[in-house]
């Protein structure tokens, strides 16, 4: 058996009392006692992502802190915006008939999320939290202690992807993400003192060991999209194998029509670095055309640029970029009027 | 770190059990309730082999906690056949039509997945009783087989829905 490690499970019936508990606990602190750094607490949803990784001890707390049984944590609400709970599951966003005909990216991205049973237990707030992923990380213990570790276990090794790298170069991987900046997503955070709202451009940073801006202490609690009207979006996801993968090259994409002409546009990537990111510069393009081939050139050209792959992941680098490139152009096709 | 005393509902009986806090359902329901029918494949939610039915609904034994999974109804495999004790001596089980289909189409070899298999078919065949290939397919994705090439897996589904 592949048992996870010993720890204390707690079970906070509200945001309040889950941000409470984190601060109790040393929130952010780090346990220097098991050989390598690791939190010594930690928030769990789904379990889907951590669950796999304690079982490698890439994490090892000594207190979890289980939202499954916050009160309210599951749900889709509707009230001139979209407001879904970060408990809310991935199949229950997949299947939603209002997200898939309206925020139809984020409905196909949670559909393409890793396989139905995992899909079923994870949540969108996890998938938000997805920890990076890496060829050199994502391994058992035995094989990450004869290799030395890495630097996102142990910050005083090098990053094994590029020995000279002063950053982590692990890959960002969360399906949802690139589908949520381009419906122009924002989330809120809960902590003991009080909340914040942050626009998910704004989370995430290229930094493969703290990919996003969020402090320990703080529990994602909602996650808000603007009203969709006149927006057609999708996305698109390469992968080994259709039926069960991480991405290794995805795009989102969305358009507003103003009658036969873009007047708004935005185009993200994920799995090309370690961070989820918007390419303005293949969105600037598309507005006040018609999605001619021309321009949709012009922006999986934008797209290819801007993405860099490197060699941590399944799929070689170029093979990755030109995923990116061919996406983007399949993307931006669908959304012209049917 | 001391166990923790726990009442599952599992096949429609209530069971209690001392259970550690860091033990998975798999582990629950394979070491402490002997029903080894519910297998231990990858152990990292990659592979389907543990799947159960929470409510009905297909999740991994592997990577869920028994301790947050309350008083919801737990089926394995060992509850696919018609009533709780079916099996034991005097109390002839009738196999679910799914087990039958299975047995009838050679939809196992080494038989490894098809617990597995089987649960989550049962969870697709209560919400869509007459599913197509593809939606099939789609529901059986996250169960890896690495005998059958699943046209025997689909075929039972198909033929077990066909009998309903």
């Amino acid at each position: 058996m592949l048992r996870l490690p010993r720890f204390r499970l707690v079970e906070p019936r509200s945001y309040g009392e889950a941000a409470q508990l984190l601060a109790e606990n040393g929130a952010g602190a780090l346990d220097r006692s098991k050989g390598t750094p690791t939190l010594r607490v930690m928030l769990v949803a789904g379990g889907t992502d951590l669950f796999p990784n304690m079982k490698r001890r890439q994490f090892t707390p000594e207190v979890l802190i289980s939202l499954a049984r916050v009160r309210d944590a599951s749900g889709i609400q509707r009230n001139g915006h979209l407001d879904i709970s970060a408990g809310t599951t991935l199949s229950a966003i997949a299947h939603d008939p209002g997200i898939r005909e309206r925020s139809t990216a984020l409905a196909e991205a949670a559909e393409v999320v890793s396989t139905p049973q995992l899909r079923n237990m994870g949540t969108i707030g996890g998938n938000i939290c997805l920890d990076t992923r890496c060829n050199w990380y994502d391994q058992s213990l035995f094989w990450r202690t004869a290799e030395g570790f890495c630097m996102k276990t142990n910050p005083d090794v090098v990053c094994r992807v590029a020995t000279s790298s002063p950053r982590c170069l692990a890959v960002a991987s969360a399906d949802t993400v690139p589908a949520l900046l381009v419906l122009g997503a924002t989330v809120h955070f809960e902590d003991a003192e009080g909340g914040r709202d942050v626009a998910l451009s704004e989370l995430y940073r290229e930094d493969g060991i703290r990919p996003m801006a969020m402090r320990q202490d703080e529990v994602l609690t909602d996650i808000t999209l603007p009203e969709a009207d006149g927006w057609r979006s999708t996305y698109l996801k390469m992968r080994d194998r259709n039926s069960f993968d991480f991405p290794v090259a995805a795009v989102a994409a969305a358009v507003r029509w103003d009658g036969t002409r873009v007047s708004e546009a935005r185009v993200a990537i994920t799995a090309l670095g370690s961070r989820p990111q918007l390419v303005e510069d293949a969105a600037r393009p598309l507005v006040g055309t018609t999605l001619d081939d021309v321009t949709i050139a012009l922006a999986a050209e934008a797209v290819h640029k801007a993405a860099r792959p490197l060699d941590n992941t399944s799929g070689t680098i170029s093979q990755r970029k030109r995923a990116a490139l061919v996406l983007t152009e399949r993307a931006l096709r669908s959304l012209r009027p049917a | 770190m001391t166990k923790q005393l726990l009442t599952l509902r599992v096949n429609g009986e209530p069971r209690t059990i001392a259970a550690d806090s860091h033990h998975t359902l798999l582990e629950v329901l394979r070491e402490e309730l002997g029903l080894t029918g519910t297998k231990h494949g990858c152990e990292l939610g990659e592979c389907g082999a543990c799947t159960v039915l929470v409510d009905g609904v297909p999740v991994l034994a592997c990577l869920t906690l028994p301790a947050l999974v309350g008083d919801a109804d737990v089926t394995t495999v060992e509850g696919l056949a018609n009533g709780a004790g079916a099996g034991a001596p005097g109390r002839e089980a009738t196999l679910h039509p799914l087990q039958i289909a299975f047995a009838e189409e050679g939809a196992a070899q080494c038989g490894y997945c098809t617990p597995g298999m089987l649960m989550t078919a049962k969870a697709l065949l209560d919400t869509t009783a007459r599913p197509t290939r593809a939606q099939i397919a789609s529901a059986i994705s996250g169960n890896l087989c690495r005998c059958t090439g699943y046209t025997a897996i689909y075929e039972a589904i198909e033929k077990a829905a066909s009998r309903a």
